[in-house]
């Protein structure tokens, strides 16, 4: 029964990042109708701007954070205008690819800079802390992790529901033309969520490296579970998203419990399930 | 022999239907170009480079059928090229000479591909790559599980003597690999020819151009759908059964891997995705330039070809999405207007 507690604990933790990742990558499907396939390799360059800050200036991660997630929204603001904005007319197989090719190139140019050697931030803050509750043990570095995707998280969302600026993002993804007409500048608000998605990258990489180790594969899994939950959470919906997320490190916590192997499978097979029963996903309309 | 010329026999009211000598010539110098390669490549390093080129051609041939003509992006390839080195290996072991596990064992990932098809064929654009993305995951998740296929460890193809039937030759000179896998991609490439030549092709591009408009016209598209992935599925294991051949190995990592599903299907696309020619072209350039980047200009871990693939990637579709052969083509045109 611990045993079990624990393993939902953790999942619960994981799943926090896997939304906030989930949140970015929707927010661009949603706004540009386009799938960023390199968004998990944003999570690792986050990584490394985080490792680098500690590694050159001894800059704790919590305090790379800011820094991770300003590097990484002038690195995609950056990406849209270089190779995003040029295929924005093209055929989605031109989008699909430009992106795997991003991702492709950002994986290679990591690799010759740093090697694919494994790093690890030594003794963050965060470390020592360890939290017991029944039984139930937290380490610091998840508990910074959760709170904070959970923070950045809601504030994306408030972001894009409840400011001006937020709403006429939503307008551009509902409605293009529509939006021009009202005066909104498409072109400015595909920026923005790219911006922003490279925000949430970068506050979720800065967060990760407090427990996991950093190469040029570290964002694989992140990557491939954004895209899940965003094709589970339904298209265009941060929430959807953001809770697919969450469901998604609950279910990979349990099943690791019992079939350590299967952990991934599990995750994939949840959503191939619901691809059957909800083709649309579970909060989507379309 | 003596040169007739031929007076015209058609009357005015038949026109005389056109010969496209210029697609014969164009075949013919591929096909020059190819043989020549045989004979030239005196390396092993550059006749592996042969061999894998055209390896990759085959695979990517048959990711472009559904891919390139019926348009559904397909990123778990990787599955069908597997279940060809798998299903050859486990039945070259129990005795079979490799030619004859090629057909059966396309046919077993055809039916992988109708299973993977009836999910997915209801998701359109995004949605079907990422739902075949996930399913290519999956296996690769698996397969590291399952005992019988040599879980984490993979399989070895057993010893063979060298000789035609059994697809074993000499690896020191690797020319008699190179002109067996010329001859594959020619079969695979004459098939996938008069697959799509009559109105199977012109189907499957109206399902890519506009699904609710081919369907709307009377387009079976569900079922011209099954047929686009039962023969991609089974062309793409084909090719995996020839890799397994020259490997002799297989493992979860090398068969099934996302980057192999990704290189297969961007192979294609830089070559020139519902082109005949796209995915040889596009094989040819990406596995030397990946070959020669790894072999002299990698120092202790620091490779470039990831990079160098990348950016190629991206420039290509940047500067013309319908890929290098259309490049080659504009390019050409331009040329001969100016001459």
């Amino acid at each position: 029964m611990i045993d079990l507690l624990q393993a939902l604990t953790n999942g619960v933790f994981l799943g926090a990042v896997f939304a906030l990742a989930a949140v970015g990558l929707s927010l661009v499907f949603g706004v540009t109708n386009m799938v960023n396939f390199a968004h998990g390799d944003f999570i690792m360059l986050a990584m490394y701007v985080g490792f680098l800050c500690w590694s050159l200036a001894g800059i704790d991660p919590l305090f790379a954070i800011p820094i991770a997630a300003v590097t990484l929204a002038l690195v995609a603001v950056l990406i849209y205008g270089g190779i995003i904005r040029p295929v924005l007319g093209s055929t989605q197989l031109a989008q699909m690819v430009v992106t795997f090719g991003l991702l492709t190139f950002l994986r290679g140019v990591v690799q010759f800079a740093f090697t694919a050697d494994p790093r690890r931030v030594e003794d963050p803050i965060v470390g020592d802390v360890r939290i017991a509750v029944g039984g139930v043990a937290v380490t610091g570095a998840q508990l910074v992790s959760a709170v904070g995707a959970l923070v950045a998280t809601g504030a994306l969302a408030w972001f894009i529901h409840r400011t001006e600026t937020g709403r006429a993002l939503q307008a551009v993804g509902e409605d293009p033309g529509g939006a021009s007409l009202m005066g909104i500048n498409s072109g400015r608000m595909y920026g923005l969520a790219w911006a922003l998605a490279g925000v949430s990258t970068g506050v979720a990489g800065a967060l990760l490296i407090n427990n996991f180790g950093i190469d040029p594969l570290a964002g694989a899994t992140f990557g491939i579970m954004s895209f899940i939950a965003v094709a589970l959470g339904g298209f265009g919906s941060v929430l959807g998203a953001a809770f697919a997320g969450l469901l998604l490190g609950v279910v990979q916590g349990v099943v690791g419990l019992y079939l350590s192997g299967y952990t991934l499978t599990a995750a994939l097979g949840i959503y191939l399930l619901v691809l059957v029963v909800r083709p649309q996903g579970l909060r989507g309309t379309r | 022999m003596t040169a007739v010329e031929a007076p015209p026999v058609t009357s005015p009211e038949v026109p005389a239907k056109r010969v496209p000598w210029g697609r014969y010539a164009g075949v013919a110098a591929v096909a020059v170009l190819l043989i020549g390669y045989g004979v030239v490549a005196e390396t092993s390093f550059s006749q592996t480079i042969g061999v894998l080129a055209l390896t990759m051609a085959i695979a990517a041939t048959g990711w472009n059928i559904l891919g390139g003509y019926a348009g559904q992006i397909s990123f778990g390839h990787a599955v069908f090229f597997g279940t060809g080195m798998y299903g050859t290996t486990l039945l070259v072991t129990d005795g079979w000479s490799p030619w004859l596990t090629m057909v059966p064992i396309a046919v077993l990932a055809a039916l992988f591909g109708v299973l993977i098809g009836l999910p997915t064929f209801r998701l359109r654009g995004h949605y079907f790559s990422i739902a075949t993305l996930a399913i290519g995951m999956m296996v690769m998740s698996i397969l590291p599980n399952v005992r019988p296929l040599g879980a984490t460890d993979g399989l070895s193809v057993p010893f063979l003597d060298e000789g035609f039937w059994n697809l074993t030759f000499s690896l020191r000179d690797k020319t008699e690999y190179y002109y067996t896998a010329l001859g594959l991609f020619a079969v695979a490439t004459v098939v996938t020819w008069l697959f799509l030549r009559g109105k199977v092709g012109s189907y499957l591009e109206a399902i890519r151009d506009d699904e609710f408009a081919a369907a709307a016209v009377g387009v079976p598209v569900w079922r011209y759908k099954m047929y686009a992935v039962a023969m991609s599925a089974g062309l793409t294991s084909v090719a995996g059964s020839f890799h397994v051949m020259f490997v002799t190995f297989v493992d979860p990592a090398s068969s099934s891997d996302l980057s192999l599903s990704t290189a297969i299907a961007l192979i294609a696309v830089v070559g020139g995705a519902g082109s005949m020619w796209g995915p040889l072209l596009g094989a040819w350039l990406v596995i030397a330039l990946q070959e020669y980047t790894r072999t002299y200009l990698s120092t202790t871990g620091r490779t470039i070809d990831l990079m160098m693939f990348g950016a190629l990637i991206i420039l290509v579709v940047v500067v013309d999405p319908r890929g290098l052969v259309h490049l080659i083509g504009r390019g050409y045109r331009r040329f001969v207007r100016r001459s």
